[in-house]
């Protein structure tokens, strides 16, 4: 898992992203378990409330459930249910992110579509 | 589950006082972390807490029993400090015996798996300890203890990195296996701010702060960018820091951000990041900090 502890984004939100990613990745699928809130805990020196708060919000969604006494499973149609997620948000999360970048460079919008022409060419 | 309250405690060595009118409840099962600069008044209150100290007025209760020469309270409580009490000829598996007699749930099993992992012999007498192995006897006493709150002060003083690492998993192991009350006093603060969920910060004998670590680290924000707009951002705001270096400029805002901030700080071109736990500790605890 991907965690960058000097990131603005409060850590419980980082674990929750990572995991998503992993499942976008495929490298937890569906129906099988994901790491515990000890393992979690441990190898990154986190406070298990925060790793805990973290994966209650997957929980919520409906992307992980609890299987008593095992651990923390990936739900049927996880992969599904995130990429629709993901896709709405990729307006805010990357188009607005590069507009700003590109206003600081002084790269106008049409340059940017040409660049994106020229990404889809490779 | 062990809760401890301290109530109006004022403690006054002479004409100095060390804490005044200090009132805080230090809830169950929590990992704790007690922040403060040098002679701040951190180690007047374990010291308080674990009855090595009486106060000059007030009082400490643990799930309701006043700690003042009350063993079964005192009994809830293993304090690891940063002085040696046991005579120096003593060997380390003596240590483990001996504060097993007066805290019954202490592990000598967990204690000996404890000393393989850091690789310490227990026929080693004290003295014939180096320092970071001094602290990992001390650590690994405490842990066996098994006592429902347990107190560390400056827990990994002369520990390597490798033994500090190993300290805090084991810690938080340890912790998830059997929650406890978890009080870490130290000024190591950047290595041990993810594992704390509440800190306490003691300043000018009072305490400052006692909040969820994610709360207090909410409750700031940097901003940074040309020094212009940010004096004119910051004006009228609670700015406990700012750093300036040629036209450029980063404040530190002791407050939540706002909608109407970030439409601000846009319009000015300016940009957000996080404090760290260490640097909010720094500007709050800094003269005249909060009142720059």
């Amino acid at each position: 898992m991907n965690l960058d502890f000097n990131s603005e984004v409060p850590i419980y939100l980082q674990l929750a992203q990572s995991v998503e990613d992993n499942i976008l990745k495929g490298v937890f699928q569906e129906e099988t378990q994901i790491p515990s809130t000890t393992e979690v805990s441990v190898s990154y020196k986190i406070n298990p409330a925060t790793v805990a708060k973290g994966f209650n919000i997957l929980v919520d969604e409906g992307i992980i459930y609890k299987r008593r006494g095992i651990g923390m499973f990936v739900c049927k149609g996880a992969k599904n249910k995130l990429l629709e997620k993901r896709r709405t948000s990729f307006y805010e999360n990357y188009i607005e992110s590069l507009v700003a970048e590109a206003k600081k460079l002084d790269i106008g919008i049409d340059e940017i579509i040409e660049m994106l022409e020229r990404s889809r060419e490779k | 589950m062990s809760e401890i309250e301290v109530k109006d405690v004022t403690m006054c060595y002479g004409k100095h006082c060390a804490l005044e009118n200090i009132s805080i409840t230090i809830e169950p099962d929590k990992i704790y972390g007690l922040l403060g600069k040098n002679g701040a008044g951190k180690t007047t209150l374990l010291n308080l807490i674990t009855n090595k100290l009486f106060p000059s007025s007030g009082e400490i209760t643990v799930d309701g029993e006043g700690v003042r020469e009350n063993d079964n309270a005192l009994e809830k409580i293993y304090y690891m400090t940063e002085k040696d009490y046991c005579p120096e000829n003593m060997r380390v598996k003596e240590v483990f015996r001996w504060t097993k007699e007066f805290y019954p749930n202490f592990s000598i099993e967990y204690a000996t798996e404890l000393c393989k992992k850091f690789d310490l012999n227990q026929n080693k007498k004290l003295k014939e300890l180096s320092t970071g192995y001094g602290t990992i006897a001390k650590l690994i006493t405490s842990l066996a203890s098994n006592s429902p709150i347990i107190i560390f002060d400056e827990p990994v003083l002369g520990l390597d990195a490798t033994h500090r690492d190993l300290f805090y998993k084991e810690l938080l192991v340890n912790y998830m296996e059997h929650p406890k009350t978890i009080i870490l006093s130290t000024h190591i603060i950047e290595e041990i701010a993810k594992i704390l969920e509440r800190v306490i910060i003691i300043k000018d004998r009072n305490v400052l702060i006692n909040d969820d670590t994610e709360n207090l680290l909410k409750s700031a924000y940097c901003v940074s960018g040309l020094a212009e707009n940010i004096d004119r951002y910051i004006s009228g705001k609670k700015c406990i820091n700012i750093e300036h270096m040629a036209s450029y400029k980063s404040a530190t805002i002791y407050e939540k951000i706002t909608d109407a901030d970030r439409d601000n700080a846009k319009s000015l071109n300016l940009e957000f990041s996080k404090v760290e736990l260490q640097n909010m500790f720094i500007y709050l605890t800094s003269t005249g900090g909060m009142n720059q």
